[in-house]
C-alpha cells in the first residue's frame, strides 16, 4: 500500500502542469548558486583573505570582477568563497526547523486533543518573540558566532513549518485511507512514516525553500549587527557591514556586491518556494 | 406594446480562453421565452447552460466572450451601454443562483443583501425596501421577518437563504427570473419547499422564468417548453408535455431512460462514455459517440436543428430511431 | 429562544461560566494575552539570568573587596531562586524600575526614556510609509489585471531586499552621492530630526511594504472574482457601490491582519536599522548592551519589545472580531 500512495503521489507530482517557466527558471537559480556556494571557495581566482594595500578601493576591473575593498581583497573571491557560509547558516535552519516543525505537526495533527492544544499554545508564545531578537539574544547568552543565531533561528523558523504542516496533516488524517490502515493494523508509526508523512511532504519542501529566503536574510542580519561571523570571515551579512565604512568615502562595491548576492538568492528562493506551494496546492 | 418575446437568443456562441487557446463553449444556440413563459433548459454539467445564463445578464468572466444576437423585449442585451446594463440587470431581469451561501457576501446582514438591488437601483427608499422585503417574507412563510433582516447568512440554513435569494430576486419586481439551479446545493428535504416557493411566486406574478437543471424530471415538473443541451448545442426544443413523454433526440430519451423509477425496480441504464465539452467535438454530432443509433453520417455531418412535429430537433436519424426511442425510454 | 434551553438554560450556565461569550472575550483578549507576555518574559528572563557572565566584576570592577562583592550580591539577589528574581524583576518592572544597567550604571527606565521616543519616530514613519505604499500600490496591482504583473514583481523584489541590504544602498545614493539627506544620526528637535530619520524610516519598511502590497493586491483580487461579488454585479448595483461594499470591505480582514502584522514587527525591525544608520534608540541600545553582555537592560529591551507585539497583534484580533460578523456573534 505504501508504493501505491507514493507512485501515486510521484504520478501527480510530476503530470500536473508540466509547464511552469518560472518554477523551471528558479529552480535552476536556485541549483546553481548552491552548486556555486559549494565549490565557491574551489574556484575563487584569489585568496579571500590576501590584503594587497596596493591594490585598495578598486572599481571593478578585468583584474577584478567586482573591485577591491579598503583593504584590496578581491571581493568577487570574498563574495564567492562567502556563499558557502551565507547558505550553511539558513540550510541548517532550514533543515532543523522543517525537521522539527513537521515532527510537532505530526504529533499534533495524529493526537489532536491535549496535545494539539499545547502545541498550539506553544505555538503561539514563539510566534510573539520576533525572530532577530531571538537571534540577538541567543547571542547576548552564547556569545557571538556561527551557531548561537543558527539555533536560535531554527527555534524561530520551527512554528511557521509547524503550522502550515499541521493544517494540511489534519486534512490528511481525516481521510479515510488512514482509517483504512489503522483497520487493517498497521502501527501508528509506520502510517506516519510511510502514509502520512509522503502526503505531506511536498508542502514541507515548499515551506523550507520559502524558509530559506528568509533564513538567508535573517541570518545575514544577525552578522550585519556584529553579531554572527565575525570579521574578516567572508560571508555576505559581514561584508555588507564592512563595506559602510567605504560606502561613506564613495566606494560602494563591496556593500553591494555582498547585498546583491543577498537579494538574488532570496528572489530565487522565495519564488521557487512560491511556484513549488502552487504546484502542490497549499497554502500559503 | 411590441410583442417581441421577452428574451430571445439567436445564434449565440460562448468562446473562452486566451489568444493562444480559444475554446467554443456554446455554439450557435436558438432559445426565445415569452412574457409569463417558463422555460427549462436541461443537460449535465459542462453542457454550457450556465454559461449560457450569464451570457444572457452578460456577466462572463473577462476572458470569454459572446457572438450571435441576444435581444431582451426587442432591444440588444450586448448593445447596452453600461447604464442600461445596469437598468436591464436591476429591474428587468433577476439571477437566482446554485450555492446561496458562496453567493451571499458573508460580513452583510441580509437585510442589506436583500434591499441593495433596489435601493443601489433606486427604485425604492430604504424604509419602504425593508418594508416590502418584509411583506415578501411573510407571503413565503419567513417567520419573524424584522429579526431576519438583523441576522448574517451564517446564521441562516441553506434552504432558508436559498429563500432569501428568491426574496432579492423577486423584490425589484423583475420580468425575468433565470434560476441556475435553485436547489442543488439544498439537502433534498428542502428541495422541493423552496422549489413551489419559486413556482408558485412565478405564476402569480406571470413572470418570464429560465429555468436551468441537470434534472430532467424536476424541469418537466415546472416549465411550460423544454430545450436539452448537449455539448454547447440544443439538440431538443419543444413543449415540455411532449418532449417528457416522447423524447425525439436519443439524448434526451437517455437521459429519460437512466433515472431510477419509483414504482418498478429495473436495473438503470446509464448512457455509455463520458459527457463531452463543445469544444471537443472535431464534426459530426457531438453524440455521436455515445448514441446507440449513429451511423457514418451522424459522425461526419453535424445535424442542424430542424422542426419534426411540432418541435426542433437536431438529429439526422429522427424519422427512423422514433419507435426504438420509445422502447428505450418505457422498457 | 425555545423553551427547553432557557429553562434548562439557567443551571447550564453557571456550570460552564467560562463557556459565556463575555467570559471567552476576556479570556482571548485579555488572559491570552497577558499569559503569554509573562510567558516570554520570564523565558527571556531566565535565560538571560542564567547564561554566564558576573555582573557583580562588571558593576564593582576587579579590584573591589570580597565584603563589597558579597553585599552586591545580596542587593542585586543574584543567590535567590529564580522564580524569587523573576517576581523581583516583574513587581519592580510593573512600577516602573527595571533594574540598573551594568555598563552605564544608571537605572535602566532612565536609559530608555529618551530613546523610546527616538524609535517611536522612526517606527510611526515606517509605519505611515508602509500603509501609505502598501495599500495603494496593493490596491492597483488588486483592481488592475494589466498592472497586477508589475505590482507583484516590484512586491516580489522588495520583499527580497533585507533593511540592512537597503540601508547601504540609501546611504550610498541620497547621502553621500546626492547629499539630500545625512548619512546617520537621529537629529534633534521636529523637523531636523523628520529629515534624519527619512532614510531609516524607508530602509525599515520596504520589505515590510513589499509584504502588505502583496497581501493587499491578492485579498482584493481574490475578492473581486469572489460568487457573492458576482450576485452583486447580476442585481445591477453600480461599480463603485460594489467594489466599495464588497470587495473593499471583504478585502479589509485580510489587508488588516497583515497591515497590524507588519506594525507589530517593525519594532524589532529597528533593531537592525538604528545600529545601521547610527541612531540612538531601542534598537542601538539593545544591540550595544548584547555586546557588552548588559543583561538587565536586554532583559528591559526585549521584554518591552515582545509586549509591544503582543498588544498590536491582539488588537488586530479585537479589529478582526469587530468586522467579522462570524467571529463576532459566536460560530
Amino acid at each position: 500500500m505504501a508504493t501505491l500512495t507514493a507512485t501515486l503521489r510521484l504520478r501527480r507530482m510530476s503530470t500536473r502542469r508540466p509547464g511552469d517557466p518560472l518554477l523551471m527558471v528558479s529552480a535552476a537559480l536556485a541549483a546553481g548558486l548552491v552548486v556555486l556556494a559549494v565549490i565557491g571557495p574551489w574556484i575563487a581566482p584569489y585568496d579571500p583573505a590576501a590584503t594587497d594595500v596596493l591594490a585598495a578601493s578598486q572599481g571593478p576591473s578585468g583584474a577584478h570582477l567586482f573591485g577591491t575593498d579598503s583593504l584590496g581583497r578581491d571581493i568577487f573571491s570574498r563574495a564567492l568563497t562567502g556563499a558557502r557560509l551565507s547558505f550553511a547558516g539558513p540550510g541548517i535552519i532550514v533543515l532543523g526547523s522543517a525537521g522539527l516543525g513537521t515532527l510537532l505537526a505530526l504529533a499534533a495533527a495524529w493526537h489532536g486533543g491535549w496535545v494539539d492544544r499545547l502545541l498550539n499554545r506553544l505555538l503561539t508564545l514563539l510566534f510573539a518573540i520576533p525572530g532577530v531578537l531571538v537571534a540577538v539574544v541567543a547571542a547576548a547568552v552564547f556569545g557571538a558566532g556561527f551557531w548561537a543565531p543558527v539555533l536560535a533561528l531554527t527555534l524561530v523558523y520551527t512554528p511557521y513549518v509547524a503550522r502550515v504542516v499541521r493544517s494540511v496533516a489534519v486534512r490528511q488524517r481525516q481521510l479515510p485511507y488512514i482509517e483504512a490502515l489503522q483497520l487493517a493494523g498497521l502501527p501508528t508509526w509506520r502510517i506516519c512514516l510511510r502514509h502520512l508523512l509522503p502526503n505531506v511532504a511536498p508542502i514541507v519542501l515548499a515551506q523550507a525553500t520559502i524558509g530559506f529566503g528568509s533564513a538567508l536574510m535573517d541570518f545575514g542580519a544577525v552578522s550585519f549587527l556584529g553579531l554572527g561571523m565575525q570579521p574578516p570571515t567572508a560571508e555576505w551579512g559581514v561584508m555588507v557591514a564592512d563595506g559602510r565604512s567605504e560606502v561613506l568615502d564613495g566606494a560602494v562595491q563591496q556593500s553591494m556586491a555582498a547585498g546583491l548576492c543577498i537579494v538574488i538568492s532570496v528572489v530565487a528562493f522565495n519564488v521557487l518556494g512560491e511556484r513549488l506551494t502552487q504546484r502542490f496546492g497549499g497554502t500559503r | 406594446m411590441n410583442n417581441a418575446p421577452l428574451l430571445e437568443l439567436r445564434g449565440v456562441g460562448i468562446t473562452a480562453g486566451d489568444r493562444r487557446n480559444r475554446r467554443t463553449l456554446v455554439r450557435d444556440v436558438d432559445l426565445t421565452v415569452a412574457a409569463g413563459e417558463t422555460v427549462g433548459l436541461v443537460g449535465e454539467s459542462g453542457s454550457g447552460k450556465s454559461m449560457l445564463v450569464k451570457s444572457a445578464m452578460r456577466l462572463l468572466p473577462r476572458h470569454a466572450a459572446t457572438s450571435g444576437r441576444i435581444d431582451f423585449e426587442g432591444r440588444s442585451v450586448l448593445g447596452f451601454s453600461r447604464r442600461e446594463l445596469s437598468a436591464y440587470r436591476s429591474r428587468d431581469v433577476a439571477l437566482i443562483h446554485q450555492d446561496p451561501r458562496a453567493h451571499t457576501n458573508p460580513l452583510r446582514t441580509i437585510g442589506d443583501f436583500l434591499v441593495e438591488g433596489v435601493v443601489a437601483g433606486k427604485l425604492l427608499g430604504p424604509r419602504e425596501a425593508r418594508q416590502r422585503a418584509c411583506a415578501l417574507m411573510a407571503a413565503i412563510g419567513i417567520t419573524d421577518p424584522e429579526h431576519r433582516l438583523t441576522q448574517y447568512p451564517h446564521q441562516l440554513s441553506g434552504g432558508l437563504l436559498q429563500r432569501m435569494m428568491i426574496v432579492a430576486a423577486l423584490l425589484p419586481s423583475p420580468k425575468l427570473v433565470f434560476a441556475d439551479e435553485p436547489t442543488t446545493a439544498l439537502d433534498v428535504t428542502v428541495q422541493s419547499e423552496v422549489m413551489a416557493i419559486l413556482q408558485e411566486q412565478i405564476r402569480e406574478r406571470n413572470l418570464g422564468l429560465l429555468f436551468i437543471s441537470h434534472d430532467l424530471d424536476l424541469a418537466a415538473a415546472v416549465t411550460d417548453s423544454l430545450a436539452v443541451m448537449y455539448a454547447g448545442t440544443v439538440v431538443e426544443r419543444g413543449t415540455t408535455a411532449e418532449v417528457y413523454s416522447r423524447p425525439l433526440h436519443p439524448y434526451t430519451a437517455g437521459l429519460l431512460a437512466c433515472r431510477p423509477s419509483a414504482t418498478a425496480v429495473t436495473r438503470l441504464k446509464p448512457i455509455p462514455g463520458r459527457p463531452v465539452s463543445a469544444y471537443e467535438v472535431a464534426s459530426g454530432c457531438a453524440f455521436a459517440a455515445r448514441c446507440p443509433f449513429a451511423t457514418e453520417e451522424c459522425r461526419k455531418d453535424r445535424p442542424q436543428l430542424r422542426t419534426v412535429e411540432d418541435r426542433l430537433v437536431a438529429c439526422h436519424r429522427v424519422e427512423q430511431i422514433g419507435a426504438e426511442l420509445a422502447q428505450v425510454v418505457h422498457s | 429562544m425555545s423553551v427547553s434551553t432557557s429553562a434548562a438554560g439557567v443551571p447550564a450556565r453557571l456550570r460552564t461560566s467560562w463557556r459565556h461569550p463575555a467570559t471567552a472575550l476576556a479570556m482571548t483578549y485579555v488572559v491570552g494575552p497577558v499569559l503569554t507576555i509573562l510567558c516570554a518574559s520570564f523565558l527571556l528572563f531566565a535565560v538571560l539570568t542564567l547564561s554566564p557572565g558576573d555582573p557583580v566584576a562588571q558593576l564593582l570592577g576587579p579590584h573591589a573587596s570580597d565584603s563589597a562583592r558579597a553585599a552586591m550580591r545580596v542587593r542585586l539577589g543574584l543567590d535567590d531562586p529564580l522564580p524569587e528574581r523573576y517576581w523581583h524583576w516583574l513587581t519592580g518592572a510593573l512600577h516602573g524600575d527595571l533594574g540598573t544597567s551594568l555598563t552605564y550604571r544608571e537605572p535602566v527606565s532612565d536609559l530608555l526614556a529618551p530613546r523610546l521616543l527616538t524609535t517611536f519616530v522612526l517606527v510611526g514613519m515606517a509605519a505611515v510609509l508602509i500603509l501609505v505604499a502598501g495599500l495603494v500600490l496593493g490596491g492597483i496591482g488588486g483592481t488592475s489585471p494589466r498592472w497586477r504583473p508589475l505590482v507583484n514583481a516590484l512586491a516580489g523584489l522588495g520583499i527580497a531586499v533585507p533593511a540592512f541590504v537597503a540601508t547601504t544602498f540609501l546611504i550610498s545614493v541620497f547621502a553621500v552621492n546626492l547629499g539630500w539627506f545625512p548619512t546617520g544620526g537621529a537629529g534633534s528637535g521636529f523637523t531636523d530630526r523628520l529629515w534624519h530619520l527619512t532614510l531609516p524610516a524607508i530602509a525599515l519598511s520596504i520589505g515590510y511594504a513589499a509584504y502588505l502590497i502583496q497581501m493587499t493586491s491578492s485579498a482584493i483580487g481574490e475578492e473581486a472574482v469572489a460568487e457573492h461579488v458576482l450576485t452583486g454585479r447580476g442585481r445591477g448595483l453600480p461599480g463603485s457601490w460594489v467594489f466599495r461594499r464588497h470587495i473593499l470591505r471583504n478585502a479589509a480582514l485580510p489587508i488588516l491582519t497583515a497591515s497590524g502584522l507588519t506594525v507589530a514587527g517593525l519594532v524589532a525591525g529597528a533593531v537592525v536599522v538604528e545600529p545601521a544608520f547610527g541612531i540612538d534608540g531601542i534598537g542601538s541600545l539593545l544591540i550595544r548592551s548584547v555586546s557588552a553582555k548588559d543583561y538587565p537592560v536586554v532583559t528591559a529591551v526585549s521584554a518591552l519589545i515582545v509586549t509591544v507585539f503582543v498588544v498590536v497583534t491582539t488588537l488586530l484580533d479585537a479589529g478582526q472580531h469587530l468586522l467579522d460578523p462570524r467571529l463576532r456573534k459566536g460560530r
